[in-house]
């Protein structure tokens, strides 16, 4: 695969959040406006090229056993690095997003790129496919913060949309908006790309960590 | 006294952790099919979830906050859930095998889950007392259960419906839990009303 289609792919074909159907929580969270969108996006690309970068480096020092404990904690270091950069320069979207920042650490394209990509790839490579996963998801989060945001509060990046504003629908900035315009934009994305095989379960199938634990598979938990 | 119910109420109902926080969305999304299933989840993630606040409000306060090491948090907390999932699994296997054969295989899944990360960084964030802390987790956890519990039943609605072809599987699904987090809004304001 050329070095361009690796970073194609994580913006369409394979996006994170659209089609491979990974990292929900934050998705559905920060999606209310368009800022936070944009700030949980970068931060959320930043930890996944690092973590992406290093763990390609360090793939063949990490015992195989060990490995996502390592990841893990290699994540979650690069989180605090990205918390503090947010507290000290960004004290808005720090506040904007509270606690989904912190939970970047147990969003599962991270883990699920360290463990699909990075662990079998070139260090170039993996910095090329983490740059292009974490813009997928800034897209995607992009996508539906500009839809909640305009019906919502009738505003888009903050400015005010005439005739929005006096009749926006509240309820789309609201917690059943979020799940509704993320149901819609999958039914679209399925019809448009006509898959021959949608991926129309949601399961642990669709979670990285379903190989991990090695217990679950196509969403059905076996006894 | 009062203080913690309504903690412990508007954890279950307001600020239910799948409806309206978003925490926990892969196992609300992924383990709802059958009702067993999600019961089984639900008291996997309560318990966890207890143990885990028990572990990491002492951290806290008690070794991070007075070394000003605060900024360690997010590490320490991860760290400390991974573990302890694995620790009481090997714990129950070894005494309780009977509760290890119901909740065993539900464990892993949750060191990934953000509603346990999410319940024991909030209980600092909050600034709640130790009892206030694990109140708190309690009713996450039960917002949790009534969560799941509530969407297995609409889920097996879904299966017998005739729905469209562009909606079929997971944006149906997603469909049916904005409806279902929409009933949840009707209790926003409800519980401080109740005791003020």
């Amino acid at each position: 695969m050329s070095k361009a289609q690796i970073f194609l792919k994580g913006l369409i074909k394979e996006n994170p959040v659209l089609v491979l159907i990974l990292g929900t929580c934050p998705t559905l969270a920060v999606s209310t406006n368009v800022m936070s969108a944009l700030g949980m996006g970068a931060a959320s690309t930043i930890v996944l090229l690092c973590s992406n970068i290093v763990i390609s480096a360090l793939r063949k020092v990490i015992p195989d056993k060990v490995r996502i404990p390592c990841y893990i904690v290699l994540i979650a270091g690069f989180v605090t690095m990205v918390q503090m950069l947010v507290k000290a320069f960004a004290p808005a979207l720090d506040e904007a997003l509270g606690i989904y920042l912190p939970l970047i650490v147990v969003n599962c394209i991270i883990l699920g790129r360290a463990e699909m990509f990075a662990n079998k790839n070139t260090v170039i490579d993996s910095a090329i496919d983490g740059l292009g996963m974490g813009i997928g998801f800034t897209l995607a989060l992009f996508l539906m913060a500009t839809i909640r945001e305009v019906l919502g509060s009738g505003s888009w990046l903050g400015f005010s949309i005439p005739v929005l504003a006096d009749n926006n629908i509240s309820i789309m900035t609201m917690a059943p908006g979020g799940f509704l315009v993320f149901g819609i934009l999958i039914a679209v994305i399925n019809t448009v790309t006509k898959k021959k095989n949608p991926k129309t379960e949601f399961g642990c199938a669709g979670c990285p960590s379903a190989e991990i634990c090695g217990k679950a598979k196509g969403g059905e938990v076996e006894k | 006294m009062t203080k913690l119910i309504i903690i412990l109420l508007s954890a279950v109902f307001i600020n239910n952790y799948v409806l309206s926080r978003f925490l926990g969305i892969c196992p609300f999304l992924g383990v709802s099919k059958k009702i067993n299933q999600a019961v089984g989840m639900s008291v996997a993630v309560i318990f966890v979830m207890l143990i885990a606040t028990a572990v990491t409000w002492p951290i806290q306060i008690f070794l991070l906050n007075p070394n000003n090491l605060g900024y360690l948090q997010t590490i320490v907390f991860i760290l400390v859930i991974a573990s302890l999932v694995q620790l009481v699994e090997i714990i129950l296997k070894k005494y309780i095998p009977s509760l290890h054969k119901s909740l065993g295989v539900y464990l892993p899944l949750i060191t990934t889950n953000c509603a346990v990360l999410g319940v024991t960084i909030l209980n600092i964030t909050e600034e709640y007392t130790f009892l206030e802390a694990m109140v708190n987790s309690l009713g996450s956890g039960l917002g949790f259960f009534l969560a799941m519990v509530m969407f297995s039943g609409v889920r097996s609605l879904i299966e017998g419906a005739d729905v469209p072809k562009a909606f079929r599987g997971l944006p149906i699904t997603l469909v049916a839990a904005s409806i279902t987090s929409l009933s949840f809004l009707g209790f926003s304001g409800v519980i401080e009303n109740l005791f003020a």
